[in-house]
């Protein structure tokens, strides 16, 4: 997917949400999507089940406007947390820019946690994606939980994040945390332009003809 | 129906955005069918399209009562079609839509996706358009942005003038208020209007509903609106500026917006902009920017002010070029060749032999000229057609079609025309006479070498193009595509062209089309089997030839008998001669009656010019040989 097309001056960028149910991914699109002004979001698209579990995925279209001349959407998309929706997370994950994964702190869910981490891995590298070169970034949700309930998180650091990717801790129902961690993936992200993954393909500028 | 008689050009004011609309419809009005046919106005809903279309109804009855008009919204005129078609009632339908003067249609951005009514609406442009009447059509959109709109109802709808309305300025708006207050008969406080037109509405029926409030306001409150309360009474904040959406809100996002920007312009490579920039300039003007697209391609950064330069200098060049290939061939001009920098070379070459025709195309040959050419019944017409063109090239037949079996001079005549044209224009004349077969194997080898252009030059440049068994190009499509385009630019440069062929054009079979109708756009002559008269000449000039002396009686003979073609003559006389030297008497009536009619007819030599008779013995396939081969040659043929 390319990321930067010099031809069209477009930026755009797919960014998922990733992680275990319940962990907090929709409340992080949804916060996004309060604070956005009314002529730059898109419609968001979420399919829930009555329960407000996402069934399939949530859909936030972004559209940041001209940057350096380049007109720049971002494509917000999460996953449904719940283990048997597999084929759907593979398929969301599909051609995605960055990745947040967005973990549940509380105590009892830290194998969910991992198990979700190791799901991503996995979905990653059945899309041929080499784990170490997709942005990501952590997000350590519901710090905002009582002590007791939660992991520290230099105890969730130790427990998924081996590869020292940028974390963030946030409370996405209150916002706290929400838009540091969207701009550190926009940030990873972005920084891979002038890595030359993304040059524009010849045939865009030929498009016109 | 009837054109609502509110809708005039008088009250329809003119402002910047939609000036050159109302000048194209006023033409439009004044001269139905004439000026811009069809007009196509398109504007974002409520500035007044069908104001002007309407306007465009009433002028032009104004000026001419008898003229039917018929004004229809796209969506009437799909319910009249379904109608029409359910109470297969086509006809009634035909005639209230064929026969108008002018058709208003509007909102014809229905028509997206609607096939059936596509093709309806595309047949009765034809008609219309045909019989000359006048088609106005109004849209929100231009015809490219309609979707799913049949390419060919595209081009009948642009084909005319497409122009659009714009929202109106301050200016115009404040015009167009005082015209509704004056056709209302209402009068406002000084500065009222002004502060309504201040309001930015975004369309004149909302600048309209505005007013109408206002008045409604004045009058049920019976005290005058005043400029202070426009806003309040219009439920506008008063003086507003553009919304700012509340601080807090906004603010998250504004900061991660900035911080996005820096990230971005930090990695965003200048010069791939700059690129990218001059490639799409270029590419609009339909240039090929494969060096700059190739450029973007790279990791690192080239220079690109050289790059660029020099990509700039190859198109100026180009223009140069163009403009000149421009002068000499309009069809070449239009050429990808010329949009291509990194075919200046190229470019370069194919001009340089158009302007100094450095390989010319193959010319007449020499030996066949006008004054050999002998005059008989049979071939007269088409000889005086040669003439009058060898008077005035390319003016009276043109193209020439000659045909008739072969042998009968066809080719010469072709090749003497050639021959003549060049020397009355004393030598400047570049006369290309080809034969079909060669100019179609020139053709393969130009494609197989790429140098199609190159070859096309060769021809385009030609005062007169004369293609000989042009029979030989049917059914072979490329080069009858290649012969149409260098017809066209030949016959529109007033350059003569004459063909020959065994059979008119209209018995070729696997001719385009196209192809036959312009060869019978000028004259089609046919040559037939000698006369009487012609033989005559003719065997006289080859007895002469081989130095008999002028034998009447002999003359009389050959003459009298009836051949195909002039080439089967010369092989008479060829013959006669050879058979006569065998027996040793002069040639004369009675020998050449005994010699072709006695029964006893040797077959027709196979090849007269080497002088030697060939045995039946040796027409089996495999031994057929002109020299009889040396002893050795013998033995080992024995020895098998």
């Amino acid at each position: 997917m390319s990321l930067v097309n010099y031809a069209t001056r477009e930026i755009t960028c797919k960014i998922v949400y990733y992680g275990p149910g319940r962990s907090g991914k929709t409340t992080n699109l949804h916060y996004i999507y309060e604070q956005v002004p009314g002529d730059r979001k898109g419609q968001m698209v979420s399919l829930a089940t009555q329960t407000d579990r996402t069934l399939f995925f949530d859909f936030l279209p972004l559209d940041l406007g001209t940057i350096s001349g380049f007109s720049t959407r971002f494509q917000l998309y999460t996953v449904p947390g719940q283990v048997y929706y597999q084929a759907t997370r593979k398929l969301v994950l599909h051609g995605a820019d960055g990745v947040v994964f967005v973990a549940d702190s509380q105590a009892r869910q830290l194998a969910e946690n991992i198990e979700s981490m190791q799901d991503l891995h996995a979905n990653l590298a059945e899309h041929d994606i080499d784990v170490r070169t997709m942005p990501l970034v952590i997000q350590y949700n519901k710090q905002d939980l009582p002590r007791s309930l939660i992991s520290s998180v230099p105890e969730l650091e130790d427990a998924l994040n081996f590869r020292e990717v940028p974390s963030f801790a946030a409370d996405a129902l209150h916002g706290t945390g929400v838009f540091e961690t969207l701009r550190g993936i926009a940030g990873l992200v972005l920084r891979r332009l002038s890595a030359g993954t993304s040059t524009p393909p010849a045939a865009a500028a030929a498009g016109g003809r | 129906m009837n054109l609502d008689p509110r809708y005039r050009f008088e009250n329809y004011i003119v402002g910047g955005a939609n000036r050159l609309a109302v000048s194209a419809a006023r033409a439009v009005g004044q001269s139905p069918g004439t000026s811009y046919n069809p007009l196509f106005i398109y504007s974002s809903s409520g500035l007044g399209k069908t104001h002007l279309m309407l306007a465009i109804g009433h002028l032009a009855r104004s000026l001419n009562p008898q003229m039917t008009v018929e004004y229809v919204t796209l969506e009437e005129f799909i319910e009249e079609l379904n109608h029409a078609i359910g109470d297969s009632a086509m006809e009634l339908f035909k005639r209230r839509f064929h026969m108008v003067d002018m058709l208003l249609l509007d909102d014809v951005q229905f028509l997206a996706g609607r096939k059936e009514t596509q093709s309806e609406m595309l047949r009765l442009f034809n008609t219309l358009q045909r019989a000359g009447k006048q088609v106005v059509l109004t849209s929100d959109r231009p015809p490219s942005e309609i979707a799913d709109l049949d390419d060919r109802l595209i081009t009948r709808l642009t084909g005319g003038l497409v122009v659009d309305v714009g929202t109106p300025d301050y200016e115009t708006r404040v015009a167009i208020l005082r015209s509704k207050c004056e056709e209302r008969g209402v009068v406002f406080e000084a500065g009222v209007l002004d502060e309504v037109a201040r309001i930015n509405f975004t369309n004149v029926r909302e600048l309209q509903g505005a007013l109408n409030r206002l008045i409604a306001c004045q009058t049920l409150e019976e005290a005058p609106v005043t400029a202070r309360s426009v806003r309040e009474l219009l439920g506008e904040k008063p003086d507003t500026p553009l919304l700012v959406p509340s601080q807090a809100r906004g603010q998250e996002f504004a900061s991660f917006l900035s911080d996005l920007s820096e990230v971005v312009s930090q990695h965003i490579d200048s010069w791939r902009v700059r690129v990218v920039e001059s490639m799409t300039y270029w590419h609009q003007l339909g240039y090929v920017t494969l060096v700059l697209e190739r450029a973007l391609e790279e990791t690192e950064e080239p220079d690109v002010d050289t790059l660029l330069s020099r990509y700039e200098a190859s198109i100026r060049r180009l223009r140069e070029l163009e403009a000149e290939a421009q002068k000499i061939d309009t069809g070449l001009a239009a050429s990808e060749l010329f949009k291509d920098p990194e075919r200046v070379g190229e470019a370069e070459l194919v001009l340089a032999r158009l302007v100094g025709g450095a390989e010319p195309p193959p010319g007449p040959d020499p030996a066949l000229t006008r004054s050999e050419l002998e005059v008989g019944a049979s071939n007269q017409l088409a000889v005086h057609a040669v003439d009058t063109i060898i008077d005035e090239p390319g003016k009276k037949y043109n193209p020439l079609f000659v045909y008739g079996p072969p042998g009968v001079g066809k080719t010469h005549l072709l090749n003497a025309l050639g021959n003549e044209l060049i020397a009355q224009s004393g030598g400047a004349f570049t006369v290309a006479v080809v034969n079909a077969s060669q100019f179609i194997d020139e053709l393969i080898e130009a494609l197989q070498a790429e140098e199609i252009e190159k070859w096309r030059a060769r021809y385009r440049v030609v005062d007169a193009l004369i293609l000989d068994d042009v029979d030989k190009c049917a059914g072979k499509e490329r080069s009858q595509e290649e012969l149409f385009h260098i017809f066209n630019s030949l016959f529109y440069n007033g350059r003569q062209i004459v063909f020959a062929s065994v059979h008119p054009p209209k018995m070729i079979e696997g001719l385009e089309e196209r192809l036959r109708s312009r060869f019978e756009g000028g004259l089609v002559v046919e040559i037939q089997a000698p006369d009487h008269a012609l033989r005559e000449k003719l065997y006289a000039r080859y007895l002469a030839d081989v130095g008999e002396r002028l034998d009447r009686p002999l003359i009389d003979f050959l003459a009298s008998r009836s051949v195909p073609s002039v080439a089967e003559m010369r092989g008479i006389v060829d013959r006669l001669m050879k058979a006569a030297d065998v027996v040793g008497v002069p040639l004369n009536a009675s020998f050449a009656r005994k010699e072709l009619e006695g029964g006893a007819t040797a077959p027709a030599p196979r090849k007269q010019s080497n002088g030697r008779d060939a045995d039946p013995f040796f027409l089996d396939e495999e031994k057929v040989l002109w020299d009889w081969p040396d002893v050795t040659g013998r033995a080992i043929e024995e020895f098998r």
